[in-house]
């Protein structure tokens, strides 16, 4: 994440949360406080609009038609592209692949880069802090391929111990797969430093910004990773779109991941010809008013300012880290030096779904379980946690909430 | 509040922090695992049967409130029970849990006896598999199924 500086200004939450309809709610006779952003985000009108717009004014298919609509559409889609490339910090639309999500991105990558590549024995380093999506794609090409999955440790703040991971990268490792943020503890990984070892090695890497891209500057020029890939929901966008960036070169010399319409020159049934950069990678048509979307969600947070959203949300982390910390009982599980906006804790006696139910029943929306990172949770010696999780609109106030609820959560459980 | 009332009863919050029969058995009959993938939630459940009759049960495993105290009351009502009044048990457990609220068969709920205290759970939809994968780990005991069992 990038250092604040002058671009920093504070954020109106009252007024943006203005822009999100679901939060104005009552849930369970309570004013809705939705704490559970690192599993989906809710979505601003000006992303809603985009995709009803879309659909009433001018739905069609894209990149074939000779009418009106179609090259409007496929105008508004490209134009999608620029933006999530220009968000992203990368310097060409055709790095920029449209796929359902970041799991997508990682299997395209898994599938696509390095299953041609790999040679039984060779190995792959990841880290503890993996969510599953960033684990399972690697396993199956380990039962493919012969491949070995190596893990990169964390201490017991849930911190990456980069030294551990430098020795990691050695003569046989062929790819590093790696979380910018943890989605479960809230860490936030030295990725730029974590590259720069494995780029020194000529060892490409893949970032996993599913958790990251909404929540600080992502600067893939700086980064120098070769993959980085995206979820739109977790960004304030629409579910089923996401975006994978790759390094034009190795795009090129990837053969395509799924075969299909889109992404074809011409085809007889002796030989295809597939279609150039990022249109080889899109078979199919895609998710059209997902991408429009996905634009509208990323020109919102830009507006609001990114730098301006992160110190936000670390404003709030220190606060709910105060907060909660303070009720007997609770601890908080994941205390790296470096954390975006999650707070995973667990409660002295009270399971995290019963905590979960009773923080629901007081309009207070959070996740309770293992949040699809088994492994890192058993590192730091729990079965799952409870996880609040912060947006742009989320205020101090409904901090004040959840502190209350999880208080009578204890008192429940007494 | 009245909700989360009906869901956590005395009884269940007794059970959830006191469980009975939380113990390993040596030369059980019967012996099953359950687990709930979404949550973690485990239940290893041992059975004793003599005569199609079960004479001991006990249950290891970690879990919310919910499923720690159905796996607790489980252990005590199948004790000295038949096979077949267990799984006739079993399915009026599994119809209270999944009936739609205030629709539960009244007749059923009072045979029940102290079980009863699991007819607040149907309001509370995320939370039916707590309480069922007791249950569904016994089936699997009784059947001799030796999968670990999945809520999902």
């Amino acid at each position: 994440m990038s250092e604040i500086d002058d671009k920093e200004r504070p954020l109106d939450v009252e007024r943006l949360r203005g822009d999100f309809p679901i939060l104005s709610q009552e849930v369970n006779g309570k004013p809705l406080v939705y704490l559970d952003n690192a599993a989906t985000t809710q979505k601003p009108t000006a992303v809603i609009d985009s995709i009803c717009d879309y659909y009433r004014e001018y739905n069609s298919n894209i990149h074939r038609g000779v009418h009106t609509l179609s090259q409007k559409a496929t105008d508004a889609y490209e134009r999608a592209r620029v933006r999530t490339m220009d968000f992203l910090g990368a310097g060409r639309p055709e790095e920029i692949i449209f796929v359902r999500g970041a799991t997508e991105g990682i299997n395209l990558v898994s599938q696509a880069y390095l299953r041609p590549r790999i040679e039984p024995g060779d190995e792959i380093v990841i880290s503890t802090l993996e969510h599953h999506s960033n684990i399972v794609p690697w396993q199956l090409l380990r039962e493919q391929a012969g491949a070995v999955l190596k893990v990169a440790p964390v201490d017991d703040n849930g911190a990456i111990d980069i030294q551990a991971y430098k020795d990691l990268l050695g003569e046989r490792t062929k790819f590093v797969s790696l979380v910018h943020v943890s989605n479960a503890l809230g860490t936030i990984n030295p990725i730029r430093e974590m590259v720069a070892m494995a780029r020194e090695k000529e060892i490409p890497v893949l970032v996993d910004g599913a958790q990251a891209a909404a929540h600080g500057r992502v600067d893939i020029d700086k980064l120098g990773c070769d993959f980085y890939t995206i979820s739109g929901h977790k960004m304030y966008g629409p579910t089923g779109i996401g975006a994978l960036y790759g390094k034009a070169q190795l795009l090129e010399e990837m053969p395509p991941y799924h075969g299909g319409g889109e992404m074809i020159l011409s085809v007889t049934f002796d030989k295809t010809e597939y279609n150039r950069l990022p249109y080889k990678f899109e078979a199919g048509t895609p998710d059209i008013a997902g991408a429009i979307g996905l634009g509208a969600a990323l020109e919102y947070i830009e507006e609001a300012g990114i730098e301006s959203i992160e110190a936000h949300e670390k404003n709030l982390l220190d606060y709910a880290t105060a907060a909660v910390s303070s009720i007997d009982g609770v601890e908080i599980i994941g205390r790296a030096p470096a954390k975006a906006g999650i707070l995973s804790f667990i409660i002295d006696g009270v399971h995290p779904h019963d905590a979960g139910t009773i923080l629901d029943q007081q309009g207070v929306a959070v996740r309770a379980g293992h949040h699809c990172a088994q492994p890192v949770l058993e590192r730091l010696g729990v079965q799952a946690t409870v996880r609040a999780s912060f947006a742009l609109y989320n205020t101090r106030e409904e901090i004040d909430l959840l502190a209350q609820g999880i208080t009578k959560a204890v008192e429940v459980f007494a | 509040m009245s909700g989360l009332r009906d869901l956590y009863q005395e009884l269940i919050l007794d059970h959830g922090k006191s469980p009975r029969n939380h113990r390993p058995m040596d030369g059980c009959t019967h012996q099953a695992n359950g687990f709930n993938p979404v949550c973690g939630d485990k239940v290893n459940l041992y059975l004793s049967c003599e005569d199609g009759r079960v004479t001991d049960a006990s249950f290891e495993g970690n879990g919310c409130a919910i499923s720690t105290a159905s796996a607790s009351m489980l252990t005590q009502m199948v004790k000295g029970k038949s096979v077949e009044d267990i799984f006739e048990l079993r399915r009026m457990v599994g119809a209270m849990l999944t009936s739609s609220p205030g629709e539960h068969d009244q007749e059923e709920i009072e045979k029940l006896g102290k079980l009863a205290a699991f007819s607040g759970v149907c309001e509370f939809p995320g939370r039916v598999k707590c309480a069922t994968l007791a249950w569904h780990t016994l089936d699997a005991a009784l059947k001799d199924d030796e999968k670990t069992i999945s809520t999902e």
